[in-house]
């Protein structure tokens, strides 16, 4: 039975080739679309989400300046940095805080052998590590006595060794950074892009001290760029947050009344608003994609309509001969579903083949899980039957007289 | 949609059970047909009775209600009062489902029109009420080519019907309205789309059908020498039955004055 109407079903839509294939057109467009789009928008919330969980969690960060105007961070005029290797220090005896690393950082040629990268040195305290919890994939971190004593050792990121070692192990070696040698005592893992898209993996991290009093000359003494403060939960971060200004205002003695001059920023905050904005983004991509499978749904409903209305005639015959009112369903709702089916197969080649192209041609990232090619298949089939119901119906319903004078 | 109160196995046991009684047996049936203009009475109160094995010819001018008549018997209408009883029981109560059972196991139809499948192979048209009837493919293949064989088409059984010739594409069509083994096979004039010769032959097949397998047939025609095939003839005029009769002595006249008495002796 079932087996005569698949051979019928795909007899009545080869004989109309294509009509058939324009109606799966609508299926192929919308299917791959959504799985497109869906891929994109994993993409993006992937990126995000690595990029927040590479950075650290229950961040603050102490920025100079005060951000009273328009929100942006002014910085004060001829004063390079009104924050202090010891405002960082004061900041870490806070009771909610769990650790506070300042840093200062600058651009510098790194030559090992006969190579050499250009990169960002950032000095800053061996709390930096376990602020932004970044581990090491060999060698250890700097110390508190390296600080004192203003060595010169670096840390390395994945790419900086990347491209002046290579396969060599670098821990041990001595690199030169303005001409001056270091010791490499350790290798990050790797963390990728920031949220900002940097690359996090090319930096070299080495004392602050070190690169205050020996590495840059233009620095005012024990200024830093900015603080990073974590916080020890969640839960604690506004206390935390408002305990910095307090204790900052009191340090750098501004009277009541008076703007800070410095700014504290919530960076996990601002981390879970980009997340959401990607959400939203990845969302409003999947609904806009499946609009266009709802149009294609619509085109099928459009054509199974025209062909029971071609095909009157014919369902008047099978019912003459004995078909019953669910056989004739059956029939069209099986035509309905092999055209959504096989669009969607279609759909989903399509979607994967698009998504990696786009990927491959502007190197964005795509995730193509199996969950969305399944969500697609069910709304896919879904939709088959949604649309191809009332057709299908329509002509199960017909009277057998009806059916048969109708010309 | 589908009204499952009947119990609908033990109808149709019975409908198909060979009954010693009338095959069709209707009483003061009426049809009526409802258009944006009015009401129009097209059957006005037929009585007919059917007997196991008979020939029956329906004749009558167009338009008076000969086609009306045979669809109401095929199960592809509904009267609009008055009873109809198929092998004894009354089609009224029988839902949609078991009416199409009905069609496909127990009444062939043969129309003018042919009525065959386009785009399907000749055998795939034979086969299709064995479709309905969920025999497997290999027995609906060995029945449809027999069938087809036996009407004299068995090498074409893979042409389409629009390969063939008229009178070939009505052997098709009775092939396929006798390939479940029906009772009753209806045909609303089966040759009136074939010259005299193609007409001869099917009249030819009808003829062996009923005599060789006591196939009940009921058929409609407006030629006399197709009627003429026919043991039994009705002739109707403006849905009022005015002959019912021999086939044969002069019953042949299309006079309506012969209105015979035994048409109100049948009631
Ligand atoms: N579906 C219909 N709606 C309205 N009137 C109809 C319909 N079918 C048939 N008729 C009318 O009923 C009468 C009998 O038609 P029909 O049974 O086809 O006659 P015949 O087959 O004897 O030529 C005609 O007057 C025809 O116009
Ligand atoms: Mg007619």
């Amino acid at each position: 039975m079932i087996g005569a109407m698949l051979n019928e079903a795909w007899v009545s839509m080869w004989a109309n080739r294509l009509r058939t294939i324009l109606t799966m057109l609508g299926m192929v467009i919308g299917v791959s679309a959504v799985i497109i789009m869906q891929a994109v928008g994993q993409g993006a919330q992937q990126e995000v989400q690595e990029s927040i969980e590479s950075m650290g969690s229950n961040l603050l960060m102490v920025l100079p300046g005060s951000s009273t105007s328009g929100g942006g961070v002014r910085m004060g005029a001829g004063a390079l940095s009104t924050l202090t290797t010891n405002d960082a220090e004061a900041i870490e005896e806070l009771p909610t805080v769990a650790g506070a690393a300042p840093s200062v950082s600058d651009v510098a040629q790194v030559i090992y052998g006969a190579r050499n990268w250009s990169t960002q040195i950032t000095g800053t305290t061996p709390s930096y590590f376990s602020v932004r919890n970044w581990d090491f994939a060999a060698g250890a971190p700097f110390t508190d006595t390296d600080l004192r004593s203003v060595t010169r050792v670096a840390i390395l990121g994945k790419t900086v060794v990347d491209n002046l070692f290579g396969d060599e192990n670098p821990v041990g070696k001595i690199i030169r950074i303005k001409n001056s040698p270091y010791v490499v005592l350790g290798v990050l893992s790797a963390k990728g892009q920031s949220l900002m898209g940097r690359d996090q993996d090319d930096a070299i991290l080495i004392p602050i001290t070190t690169v205050q009093r020996k590495l840059a000359s233009n620095q005012v003494a024990g200024s830093v760029r900015f603080i990073m403060v974590q916080v020890k939960s969640a839960e604690a971060m506004p206390k935390a947050e408002q305990d910095i200004v307090d204790l900052l205002r009191q340090r750098h003695r501004i009277r009541e009344g008076a703007e800070n001059d410095f700014t504290v920023r919530n960076l996990t905050a601002m981390a879970n608003t980009a997340a959401e904005t990607t959400a939203v983004m990845s969302l409003m991509l999947g609904i806009i994609a499946s609009i266009s499978l709802l149009v294609g749904g619509i085109g099928i409903m459009n054509i199974m309509l025209v062909s029971v209305t071609e095909r009157t005639r014919e369902i008047g015959i099978r019912m003459a001969i004995g078909a019953r009112s669910r056989d004739i369903l059956l029939q069209f709702l099986l035509e309905a579903i092999i055209i959504s089916i096989f669009g969607c197969l279609i759909g989903v080649i399509l979607g994967i083949g698009g998504a990696l192209a786009a990927s491959g041609m502007t190197g964005i990232r795509v995730v193509i899980t199996i969950s969305s090619i399944l969500l697609a298949f069910t709304v896919a089939a879904a939709v088959g039957v949604f649309f191809g119901w009332y057709p299908a119906r329509q002509a199960a319903r017909l009277r057998p007289i009806d059916a048969l004078r109708f010309q | 949609m589908i009204g499952d109160s009947v119990p609908q196995g033990d109808n149709e046991a019975a409908a198909r059970e060979v009954a010693s009684g009338p095959v069709i047996h209707i009483r003061n049936l009426r049809k009526e047909y409802t258009s944006v203009a009015g009401v129009i009475p097209v059957l006005h109160g037929l009585n007919i009775e059917v007997m196991p094995s008979e020939f029956v010819a329906i004749m009558g001018a167009s338009g008076s209600g000969k086609s009306t008549l045979m669809n109401i018997l095929g199960c592809l209408d509904i009267a609009t009062s008055g009873s109809y009883l198929l092998n004894g029981h009354d089609v009224a109560v029988l839902d949609r489902d078991t009416l199409a059972h009905l069609r496909n196991d127990l009444i062939g139809f043969v129309f003018q029109g042919f009525n065959l499948l386009p785009r399907a192979s000749l055998l795939d048209n034979v086969a299709l009420p064995l479709v309905y009837s969920k025999v497997s493919r290999e027995e609906r293949e060995a029945r449809a080519n027999e069938m087809l064989g036996k009407v004299g088409l068995a090498k074409y059984r893979d042409s389409q019907p629009n390969q063939i010739s008229g009178g070939q594409q009505q052997r098709v069509a009775i092939a396929r309205a006798l390939v479940n083994r029906p009772q009753l096979l209806l045909a609303d004039e089966p040759t009136g789309n074939l010259d005299s010769h193609t007409g001869n032959e099917i009249m030819n097949l009808f003829k062996e059908l009923n005599e060789r397998d006591g196939i009940t047939i009921v058929l409609i025609t407006h030629e006399v020498e197709v009627a003429a095939y026919a043991h039994r003839l009705v002739r109707l005029a403006d849905g009022h039955i005015v002959y019912d009769g021999s086939s044969h002595e002069g019953a042949m006249s299309k006079n309506p004055t012969e209105y015979s008495a035994a048409v109100h002796s049948t009631s």
